[in-house]
């Protein structure tokens, strides 16, 4: 019953791997590996269930919360093309963003 | 502390896994020209590597490893890509075979290390037969933190920390310079566009 579950979980991370190695545009490997970030928080859960460590769910959640945080950075960059852009004068970019692929 | 009677093969099984995956995302990586993919995949690195630290026991290594690698690197290594070269020079002979033979060297010193490793749970290894045993006794009194680790590093060699903790803090300033984040890296971008059209 473990092992199906440790094997179910492991074989869901090579599944969004799969989509972050053949993923043709840049959206499909952030949201790769953004639910790959999600697999690890299960798979933390999991593994503290397991080894009857119930204070590892407190982990999973701190993972949780690294994971929303380094998405919105990466989209955001790949939105304004830079970091900590000034809220009062963003530029908005005209044809270059949203277009994925790897034309950065 | 393990619960079930599985829990030994399911940690086995698990581990094999894991490092075959971290095997496909390092050729991967090795393979892919596309840097932003290249990005990507070293946050995927650093996430099922922290997997498997957590599956080792060794929670606050993952947690360092998942928040740095897979948090700020790859936020760093997006804010480099902006800044370099968007060519790449042709490859020779020579840049294709030394990397591989570099790698090979390393692996096979490290394996050849490992054989001298005490074996685990050794009750005569040195991290269990000198001060290992001392700081074990005397933390619940003295120090009166239930992780000794903790103890260790923020009381008994608290200077030591501190001196990492600047070192870092330099480090990570360092980078920030170099960068140029704000103002700067919003020139920089304008002046690439520029240069577009």
């Amino acid at each position: 019953m473990i092992e199906t579950a440790a094997v179910a979980i492991v074989i869901a991370i090579a599944l969004t791997l799969i989509r972050a190695l053949l993923g043709p545009t840049l959206y499909d490997r952030v949201l790769a590996v953004n639910s790959l970030g999600t697999k690890v928080v299960i798979f933390i859960g999991f593994l503290g269930f397991v080894l009857g460590r119930p204070d590892w769910l407190d982990i999973a959640v701190l993972y949780a919360l690294i994971n929303f945080v380094s998405t919105i950075a990466i989209l955001k960059f790949f939105r304004y093309r830079s970091f900590q852009v000034p809220l009062h004068r963003r530029p908005v970019p005209k044809v270059t963003a949203g277009q994925g692929g790897d034309d950065v | 502390m393990i619960g079930y009677a599985g829990a030994d093969l399911a940690i086995a099984l698990i581990n094999v896994l894991l490092l075959g995956l971290l095997f496909v995302v390092g050729v991967a990586i090795a393979r892919m020209r596309s840097l932003f993919a290249i990005v990507m995949l070293s946050g995927i690195y650093s996430l099922i590597s922290a997997t498997w630290f957590v599956a080792l026991d060794a929670v606050d290594v993952a947690f360092t490893e998942a928040a740095v690698g897979a948090g700020i690197s790859t936020a760093l290594l997006l804010g480099a890509m902006l800044l370099t070269a968007r060519t790449a020079k042709p490859e020779t002979r020579a840049m294709r075979i030394v990397p591989i033979l570099v790698v090979i060297a390393t692996g096979a010193m490290l394996v050849y290390a490992t054989i001298d490793l005490p074996a685990f749970g050794d009750p005569d290894s040195p991290a269990n037969t000198y001060v290992g045993t001392d700081y074990l006794e005397r933390t619940p009194e003295e120090i009166a933190v239930p992780n000794i680790v903790t103890a260790v590093l923020a009381s008994y060699r608290g200077f030591d920390t501190l001196g990492e903790t600047g070192v870092v803090f330099t480090a990570a300033l360092a980078v920030i310079l170099l960068l140029g984040f704000g103002e700067r890296s919003l020139a920089a971008t304008f002046n690439r566009k520029k240069d577009k059209n």
